[in-house]
């Protein structure tokens, strides 16, 4: 068991090099990220840090290959995420990715269940609803799984969300302010899913996010300011 | 594939899919019942109208009739029946009688049935034959002339027959509208026997013939190459013109009804599939997130959107197909004893339309939405991708016009009415933005309420115009239809009031006519207007000679043959509508023609040529001064050609008038001929009741065809508001949230509504009455009116109907707690 994590962490999985953001707005350009370089290695928990505007979330969409850089590159597994197309990039985060988002974007016409199990269905998974039904058991749910999202508490809707993202076992899982629209009794306990899943599956967890407390129970903190990186421990 | 047809059944149950598949499927069930109503009631209209020929066709010969053309008609599956007509002398005793016989086969009449009576005057019985072998039958006329009694025996050439009945109507009698002598009906057998048919005699043979639309237009087809001399083949169209026109102009309307219904579908689901496609962006951002490639998401809607589009219009097609046997049913009798079955055509038809109509509007939008930035799933704020992509939306618009002029079932008018539509989103779109930014403005004064429900109005430009286009053009399509209903039946009704002339007097001596003037004082009829009738014939038009030959139309060339009545008058009747040059004044030269331009039309006579009549002799001539416009179904004497007293005043010549006389009162006619025997009268009161009846039947088709696409249309505008509930719902929870009370709330969207439902009123009215202008002038061949009701009904029902619809739709936001509707648009 020891050996095996300490193989996994050696392994590079997301690499960033001089990543730079610039958007144009009415002839000013506005730089949203100065060149950003880190590495983050398989199995890690990294939290990403920073106020408002610091371009945190503009980091993670990149990192999950939502936005295009203006320059830069970002590899996940050694692989050049921008080199691909828009179709590419999607099938990448099909295989590799989970994401936990703020307001948590379930699809409101789907129940709970079927929500889980839409990510294997795209994958062409066989086994989608058992696999669906056994995450959703374990995110405690297993009583609600033909609710649909309207149905459910904000809570109940992130635990879905979570199960989710960790259905299709991706290596890596990316999270945006995942308690933000949560009270901190309720964010606590989906905090605390979210170790135990990340434990239990050995994902790499990245997270951005405005609660110290989250940032701290990770292994690592990217804190970024103005669009640079400024302490990297 | 397995997993768009899953996700369709998951949208399905979630009931994210009814609003699109409720607008599919009133759209179609509207479209399939109007075209499964107008399908039959045509059918059945025209099955109606024959029976005024007692045939669906007629070949018409001065000679025995080959037997080719009835083994054709055999061969085909058609029905057939023979009748002859001659002018011939009955016998009874010491008195005989002038009369046109009629020798009918068996199975004649093939369309309408006979009525008649075993006693004068009694009780009549329907009888779907003519008279056996050995009997005969008689009119009223005859009957009364001779003194005859239903059992008497008469004499027909050699031949003695049994009189068996007294015809009170006979359903073709009104084709030949001067007949003037009474009526003997004869079994066909009974011809050798009266020896009457000799070399020379001049005798009418008709091959009747009925049958299925096909076979029968078939059979014209053929027989139509085939005829020989002194041959023509004749339709209810070409044997009573009124008919033809009313028939005509029934069709075209219920083709506007089919047209207007396919709008109506299109923009509901146009509005329908915008909603859905706007609702499904975030869905479409988190499926590219999870990994759905753009090839992935666009089929998985596709499949979704076919299977939905077929399942919605097939059971919108069965709707329709429900609610048009329910209107069959709620008319029976009143169009016709009997729809005919409808054919199956209209459900396949209705499935395509909205398969068509509902690719041809999301795929275009649905190729932007696999689009969307996938970062949206991390800022909302990241709106759908700028519309591009204008062939995509071009090609649908093509789909959907050429949709509409397929149904329209007429280039013309599919055209008018598209470029009526075009024109209304064109200039609509400028007005109504020039509008909203009016309204932006005015918002910055507007306080309170008005505020906020300006602000909705003004905020969202391109929303707010979709919506008032939407509106607008639903709106439109079902004024135009009201409009043009109504012109139709004002047309119908004046054309024939119900006093019109029902008798016609003709061969009044010019000294007859003060006796004749107090016969009907003394009758306490109203007194009638005398018209002086001189016949003549036409000899030259601008000193060339006219004959027969020059003219190639069968019609013109038995125009130029026979007499003219020809008539003289001071004034102009106020029928007469004036389309070139003027009417006499007393001080102008006498020597003027006015001429129906019909007629100048067919013997090529123009404003200014200088027309010879002889008359009795003497030749008359003048030059053509005027064109007129005469309504023939009036039912009103008329001539084909009028001039100034002087001109004709001096001819030998005699009178003509026509009346009305009431249901019951057939007996002065009696005293009128025993006080001037040389009298002919000929009675149009069968024909009338026949043209009235039709026009009534008509008349109620379109009325219920309107009024079930008028309900149709309503469903729409609710399903159109519908559509942006959400937006509103979640925008009303916010401002709860803020702390707007109900009240504030209600009256906000009351305002934003009736604006909405305002400004659709105005534009719809405009486009409405432009439509109804060209179509009037153009297509149904009507006189247009302006109607300034539609822009009352327009505005006031736009507003108040909107508004009615879209309070309906948002009323639950007054009502849900606001964390709810929160919550559940999140």
């Amino acid at each position: 068991m020891q050996d095996s994590s300490i193989s996994l962490i050696s392994k590079t999985i997301v690499s960033v090099e001089q990543l730079r953001k610039s958007l144009t707005h009415e002839g000013v350009s506005l730089t949203i990220l100065h060149d950003i370089s880190f590495e983050i290695k398989n199995g890690e928990s990294v939290a990403i840090v920073g106020c408002s505007g610091s371009g945190k979330s503009t980091l993670l969409g990149l990192l999950a290959g939502l936005d295009t850089p203006t320059a830069g590159r970002v590899s996940i597994n050694g692989e050049d995420i921008f080199s691909l197309d828009e179709d590419g990039r999607a099938a990448l985060r099909g295989r590799n990715m989970g994401f936990v988002f703020q307001s948590f974007q379930l699809l409101p016409m789907l129940t709970a269940l079927e929500n889980v199990m839409l990510p294997l269905e795209l994958l062409g998974g066989q086994d989608a609803r058992s696999r669906a039904l056994s995450i959703l058991e374990r995110v405690g749910l297993g009583h609600r799984v033909a609710h649909y999202p309207r149905q459910l508490s904000g809570g109940e809707q992130q635990r879905v969300a979570i199960a989710r993202a960790f259905v299709t076992e991706p290596a890596l899982l990316l999270a945006d302010e995942p308690t933000g629209n949560l009270d901190s009794a309720t964010g606590a306990t989906v905090i605390e899913l979210l170790f135990a899943l990340n434990r239990e599956r050995g994902t790499t967890l990245i997270l951005v996010t405005h609660d110290t407390a989250l940032a701290q129970r990770c292994g690592r903190i990217l804190h970024l300011d103005a669009g640079g990186l400024v302490v990297s421990a | 594939m397995r997993l768009a047809l899953r996700l369709l059944v998951r949208e399905w149950r979630a009931g994210e899919l009814r609003l699109l598949f409720g607008a599919l499927l009133v759209a179609i069930a509207a479209i399939t019942t109007v075209s499964f109503f107008t399908n039959r009631v045509q059918l059945a209209l025209n099955t109606q109208t024959n029976q005024l020929l007692a045939a669906d066709l007629v070949l018409i010969a001065d000679h025995p009739i080959a037997a080719a053309f009835s083994h054709r008609a055999e061969t085909a599956g058609l029905r057939l029946a023979q009748t002859l007509a001659f002018p011939s002398m009955v016998v009874q005793g010491q008195r005989n009688q002038f009369v046109e016989v009629k020798a009918v086969s068996r199975a004649y009449p093939l369309r309408g049935d006979l009525n008649i009576s075993k006693v004068l005057f009694g009780q009549g019985e329907v009888q779907a034959n003519g008279p056996v072998p050995g009997t005969a039958w008689a009119d009223v006329r005859l009957m009364q002339l001779m003194g005859l009694q239903v059992g008497d025996e008469i004499t027909l050439g050699q031949a003695r027959l049994k009189l068996g009945a007294v015809i009170d109507r006979e359903p073709d009698r009104a084709g030949d509208f001067f007949n003037i002598a009474p009526r003997l009906m004869i079994h066909i057998d009974d011809i050798p026997r009266t020896q009457l048919i000799q070399p020379g005699s001049r005798i009418g043979y008709r091959l009747l013939i009925a049958g299925d639309e096909k076979p029968v237009a078939a059979f014209r087809a053929w027989a139509t190459q085939h005829l020989g001399r002194g041959e023509r083949i004749e339709g209810i169209g070409d044997a009573r013109p009124e008919i033809r026109a009313a028939m005509e102009r029934a069709q075209r309307y219920l083709g506007l009804a089919a047209l207007v219904s396919a709008i109506l579908a299109a923009v509901a689901v146009a509005l329908a599939g915008r909603q859905y496609l706007a609702r499904h962006l975030d869905s479409c951002a988190v499926l590219r997130c999870l990994g759905a490639s753009q090839a992935t998401l666009f089929r998985l809607y596709v499949v979704q959107f076919v299977l939905l589009g077929l399942s919605a219009s097939l059971l919108g097609g069965l709707v329709g197909l429900g609610g048009q046997a329910f209107l069959a049913e709620m008319l029976r009798g009143r169009i016709v004893a009997d729809l005919p079955a409808p054919s199956l055509w209209p459900l396949v038809e209705g499935t395509f339309i909205g398969l068509l109509l509902l690719l041809a509007f999301v795929l275009p939008p649905l190729l932007h939405l696999i689009r969307v930035p996938t970062l949206r799933v991390m800022r909302r704020d990241m709106g759908p991708p700028q519309q591009r992509g204008i062939l995509a939306y071009a090609l649908a618009a093509l789909l959907v016009a050429a949709v509409l002029i397929y149904r329209a079932g007429e280039i013309n008018l599919g055209m008018y009415v598209l470029g009526g539509l075009l024109g209304v989103v064109l200039t609509g779109s400028l007005f109504a933005w020039m509008l909203l930014l009016l309204l932006a403005g005015l918002r910055r004064h507007a306080r309170g309420v008005w505020f906020y429900g300006l602000a909705n109005v003004a905020r969202r430009r391109a929303a707010s115009l979709t919506q008032i286009l939407g509106f607008a053009l639903g709106l439109m399509a079902l004024l135009l239809l009201t409009l043009v209903r109504n012109d139709l039946l004002t047309s119908w009704q004046s054309a024939l009031p119900i006093d019109a002339p029902n008798r016609f007097l003709i061969n009044i001596q010019p000294n007859q006519l003060p006796a004749l003037r107090q016969f009907f004082q003394q009758e306490k009829l109203p007194a009638p207007k005398f018209y002086p009738m001189i016949r003549g014939r036409l000899v030259m038009i601008n000193d060339r000679p006219v004959r027969a030959e020059d003219y190639a139309e069968d019609r013109t060339k038995r125009l130029v043959e026979r007499e003219f009545n020809l008539s003289w008058a001071e004034q102009a009747r106020k029928d007469y509508e004036i389309k070139a040059g003027r009417w006499w004044r007393v001080t102008d030269a006498q020597d003027q023609f006015s001429v129906e331009e019909g007629l100048a039309k067919a013997l090529n006579i123009h404003l200014g040529d200088r027309l010879v009549y002889d008359i009795a002799g003497t030749q008359v001539n003048g030059r053509v001064t005027s064109l007129r416009k005469v309504a023939w179904d009036s039912m009103q004497v008329n001539f084909f050609v009028i001039a100034p007293p002087a001109l004709l005043q001096k001819q030998p010549g005699n009178y003509i008038t026509s009346f009305h006389l009431p249901i019951g009162q057939e007996a002065v006619l009696n005293d009128m001929l025993r006080q001037f025997p040389n009298f002919t009268v000929i009675d149009v009161a069968a024909i009338i009741h026949d043209v009235r009846l039709i026009m009534e039947r008509v008349s109620d088709a379109v009325s219920f065809v309107f009024l079930f696409t008028l309900l149709a249309g309503l469903v729409v505008l609710y399903a159109a508001v519908l559509a942006t509930r959400n937006e509103r719902l979640y925008e009303a929870a916010v401002m709860r949230t803020l702390g707007a009370r109900s009240r504030q709330l209600a009256a906000a969207q009351w305002i934003e509504f009736a604006t909405l439902g305002i400004l659709s009123g105005v534009l719809a009215a405009s486009g409405a009455s432009f439509s109804t202008w060209v179509l009037a002038e153009q297509v149904l061949h009507l006189p247009y009116t302006f109607n300034a009701w539609v822009w009352v009904i327009g505005v006031v029902g736009g507003a108040i109907g909107i508004t009615a619809a879209g309070l309906m739709a948002t009323r639950s936001v007054l009502r849900v707690p606001p964390l709810g509707v929160l919550r559940a648009l999140q």
